[in-house]
């Protein structure tokens, strides 16, 4: 069994496709670096990242699944699963030897499971569109904090910068340590946080910009208000906002 | 000032809160031009509240104060309660201060009739209009229309808004003139009339003029109140028929009577929220827009009332037992639609992957297909499940005794549709 370690970037993931294919191996799993430890008999292999090779790769696919069916594998593989790449592997393999795009045949185990990454990532990214809360800082930055399962940043760049183009704004996913921020022009991935910002992941009060108190009070008065006493239904409310995000959420528990 | 404008919200956030309708889909406004905000044409949820209902606009009275008298509405003239009334730079403030911290979706505002009904719907007319024009806002809009405006002013409203609503209220006009006495089927169909008459006439000139504006793009819809009156559900169901067909409707909402006023027209106080019904009639309802149901497939003078112990679709299937089982292999899209246990999403997915060959139980289930009801509706590459000469009564006992738990839960307790 060959063990075979890259540098967590999609790139990287693409060289270990092309190197895979170019050294004939089989029996291979494909970790990202230091995220798992290697079984006793492996053999580890370290990828060096190659761009040539990884656009070969990315050329070739296209080729047969369209961009919107790469577009697949890449957001599949922002999921972060342990063993997605092993699973896209699986995928690219599959298509190579049929020569088609064998995306929506769900009778195979390796699209299944694809299928199920894509859908888990896009349901966090829905949720991360609709369960941001930004705070307007004296910066005039609207700024937010999230901690999502999945690497869901680079989905959601287009949806804040499209709705949001004439206000500043930063969200920042504290569990990767990295946020796009909008300057008026462009969006891009920034890995600082201003910490004067910030206690504990939020903006503190003393940063707060002018009626930013207000409408945190306003959003808390108006969620409650319009809550139907005679239809609690606690189960179908967790469900749909799950626990895990109630401390980002001001109407929750967050915010003032 | 901060006080005033909070307690405003209080009153008149709650007296909007039955209007049932939350949808924020089916608009894709653009935001052109660096301006604030976009409609996302499927709609987003941004939280929910503790019933379990979605918050996705920001739900509003303009003003609470009404000279209409409707018997089920906590804002009718004769109530005793708090009045208060916005200012339209008030709401204008609020939409654009929610928006901006991504709590809403845009706005879904209404009133009580507080002078005429022109004069009421000019007044929200300007607000749409003052969002648009100075605040460059493309955020969600719906506005529900006062019955009796002027055409000019509903074709203003069009314009500005994504979505126009006229919420019909009772399924009968029996049960308006019992409860709703300022208000006629007719006054009501005459904006919805309208309403669709001006979407599909802009439409067909947009076909030769690209630059035609847009009138409410996501389209109209109306909301039913379910239990307030003695309607069956197949005068419901027809209804909603009648405004799918006749004014090309984008949904129509069931709302359970919630038991607000003490009345001897209404039901007491202490009478339950109808909220299995209302799922049930939902369910009716989407198998009309997705399913390609007919409102008599689904009831008929004979059953007047859906089954409350199992949903629709199977209670079609067993009145119609001869058509099954059905071959997923071979049927049309339309008939897989039909099983009981089948949703769009899976149905779709069966035809896309038996291209690749012959479907067995194995795949289906990995498609996500609750076979504990459609192994008695179908046939596949391996041998039967369960096709035997079952009645429908026994075949209703199994399906009920297997999955116990899932529909004692319905009790009660409103649950998503189609799981």
């Amino acid at each position: 069994m060959i063990w075979l370690v890259y540098d967590g970037s999609f790139e990287g993931f693409l060289t270990t496709i092309f190197e895979i294919y170019e050294y004939k191996w089989s029996s291979v799993h494909i970790r990202k670096e230091g995220t798992s430890i290697p079984p006793l008999f492996a053999e580890v292999r370290t990828i060096v990242t190659d761009e040539e090779k990884a656009t070969r790769v990315w050329k070739k696919l296209v080729n047969i699944l369209d961009s919107s069916g790469v577009r697949k594998l890449w957001i599949a593989w922002l999921s972060e699963r342990e063993t997605i790449e092993d699973t896209i592997l699986g995928v690219v393999k599959y298509a190579i030897q049929l020569k088609q795009n064998v995306l929506s045949n769900f009778g195979n185990e390796h699209v299944l499971q694809m299928q199920q990454a894509v859908k888990s990532i896009g349901r966090e990214k829905h949720r991360m569109e609709a369960f941001v809360r930004f705070q307007l800082t004296k910066d005039d930055i609207y700024f937010s904090v999230i901690e999502p399962d999945f690497n869901v940043l680079p989905l959601i760049l287009s949806h804040f910068r499209d709705r949001y183009a004439d206000q500043r704004w930063f969200i920042f996913d504290s569990r990767r340590s990295y946020g796009i921020y909008y300057d008026l022009k462009t969006a891009e991935f920034v890995d600082f946080i201003p910490n004067s910002l910030l206690s504990k992941n939020r903006v503190s009060t003393e940063a707060f910009g002018e009626n930013e108190t207000l409408f945190q009070e306003l959003w808390k008065d108006y969620f409650k208000s319009t809550n139907i006493a005679g239809r609690k239904n606690t189960k179908l409310h967790v469900q749909h906002v799950p626990k895990r995000y109630w401390k980002y959420l001001v109407e929750k528990s967050f915010g003032i | 000032m901060q006080e005033r404008i909070q307690e405003k919200l209080n009153i008149l956030a709650d007296s909007a809160k039955y209007d049932v309708s939350c949808s924020s889909s089916g608009s894709d406004r653009k935001n052109t031009d660096k301006g604030l905000g976009n409609a996302s044409n499927s709609g987003i949820c941004h939280t929910f509240t503790e019933d379990g209902r979605c918050v996705s606009l920001l739900k509003i009275l303009l003003t609470n104060h009404c000279i209409f008298d409707c018997a089920y509405c906590v804002s009718r003239k004769s109530n005793d309660v708090k009045r208060a009334a916005f200012t339209v730079q008030e709401v204008v403030d609020l939409t654009i201060g929610f928006y901006r911290r991504n709590y809403i979706e845009g706005l879904f505002l209404s009133s009580g009739i507080f002078k005429d009904a022109d004069t009421t719907m000019e007044r929200l007319v300007r607000i749409a209009k003052k969002l648009r024009l100075e605040h460059r806002f493309n955020g969600y809009i719906h506005l529900k229309t006062i019955p009796g405006a002027s055409d000019e002013l509903m074709k203003e409203a069009g314009l500005y808004a994504d979505r126009l609503s006229v919420n019909i209220e009772l399924p009968t006009e029996r049960g308006l003139k019992l409860l709703a006495p300022d208000k006629t089927f007719a006054t009501m169909e005459k904006p919805m009339g309208y309403i669709s008459n001006t979407i599909t006439a802009l439409n067909d000139t947009r076909k030769l003029m690209l630059s035609t504006p847009k009138f409410a793009p996501a389209g109209q819809s109306t909301q039913v109140i379910i239990g307030a009156t003695d309607e069956s559900d197949l005068e419901v169901i027809q209804t909603a028929d009648r405004f799918y067909r006749g004014f090309n409707l984008k949904r129509v909402y069931y709302s359970g009577y919630v038991p607000v006023l003490a009345d001897n027209r209404l039901p007491s106080l202490s009478s339950q929220v109808p909220l299995l019904r209302e799922n049930r009639l939902y369910q009716a309802d989407w198998l009309m827009r997705f399913y390609g149901f007919g409102a008599h497939e689904i009831l008929d003078d004979s059953n007047p009332f859906l089954d409350l112990d199992i949903d629709p679709k199977f209670g079609w299937a067993l009145r119609n037992l001869d058509l099954f089982p059905l071959d997923v292999n071979k049927a049309d899209l339309e008939m897989i639609l039909r099983v009981p246990g089948i949703g769009v999403r899976s149905a779709q997915k069966i035809v896309a992957t038996r291209k690749f060959g012959n479907l067995g139980w194995e795949n289906l289930r990995k498609l996500g297909i609750s076979l504990n009801r459609a192994r008695y509706f179908i046939v596949c590459k391996d041998p039967a499940l369960e096709i035997k000469d079952h009645s429908p009564e026994a075949l209703r006992h199994l399906v009920l005794s297997a999955g116990k738990s899932k529909f004692s839960d319905l009790w009660g307790v409103q649950t998503s549709l189609f799981g």
